[in-house]
């Protein structure tokens, strides 16, 4: 990773009415980077699933906090890294699979599929019992270049 | 209130409004429900056109209300979605669970 230019660091619980502050946070600090309205919902798409992912699985029965860093990086590069102290994910490989879901019903199990392809890149760092870090990484190639 | 419905006959149509993540679809889900429950419709319509917002939890809906329509025997349709929609639309396959059409034009 090249040189961070600037970074913003935020702890929200894990009720789900903080989706949307969450997703919303990280656009506006993106913006510096000029992106095209596609790229923003990009972005905040993908946060939008992380941070589901922790309330919805990591602190299933409990609130817990949400820690989320947003780093923006010398080529036009915004690093987002979305952890909890939750559950952890036993089977990381399996929970990234399109389609599978613990939940069934009104979940997709899509989330990571989504994260996927909406970022450049997605790495995902769990300890059973500890918790989960989910680092998205996108290059934004902005207005300028579409013009 | 997230959902405007309207109904015909045999139809309900659906239209949501503002964004749809796993906080706002409880609500959003109750009210297609019950409009489903009581009227029993052979196509349920789902129109996008009014959400500015849209992540798997969208998906997570629509499979949902297939899955509802299928038990008593109906359809469900998606309506005007916007281009961020389509393409969450796209990777879940769900095209093949749910017609997507479009009866306007739909601005970004």
């Amino acid at each position: 990773m090249s040189v961070l230019i600037n970074e913003t660091r935020m702890t929200v619980e894990s009720r789900s009415i903080n989706e949307g502050f969450s997703r919303v946070a990280v656009a506006a600090f993106a913006a510096q980077l000029d992106p095209t309205v596609e790229e923003l919902s990009d972005i905040k798409t993908a946060v939008s699933e992380a941070v589901t992912n922790c309330i919805v699985h990591a602190y299933e029965k409990q609130v817990g906090k949400i820690y989320i860093t947003v780093g923006i990086y010398e080529n036009q590069t915004i690093r987002i890294k979305i952890r909890d102290r939750g559950c952890g994910i036993e089977n990381v490989r399996q929970a990234r699979e399109p389609l599978y879901t613990t939940k069934g019903g009104e979940r997709s199990g899509l989330g990571f599929a989504v994260m996927e392809s909406f970022m450049d890149k997605v790495t995902i760092r769990s300890n059973v019992g500890k918790g989960t870090t989910v680092t998205l990484t996108k290059q934004i190639c902005g207005r300028c270049k579409n013009d | 209130m997230p959902v405007s419905i309207r109904n015909s006959q045999d139809e309900v149509t659906a239209i949501i409004e503002g964004e749809i993540d796993h906080h706002t679809a409880t609500e959003i889900r109750k009210c297609i429900d019950e409009s489903v429950e009581r009227i029993r419709p052979k196509l349920l319509k789902i129109d996008f056109s009014q959400v500015s917002f849209m992540d798997s939890s969208g998906i997570g809906l629509i499979m949902g209300r297939y899955n509802t329509m299928k038990i008593i025997g109906g359809k469900v349709e998606v309506q005007n979605p916007t281009p961020a929609i389509e393409k969450i639309l796209k990777i879940s396959g769900i095209q093949k669970l749910a017609k997507i059409t479009k009866t306007q034009e739909v601005s970004k």
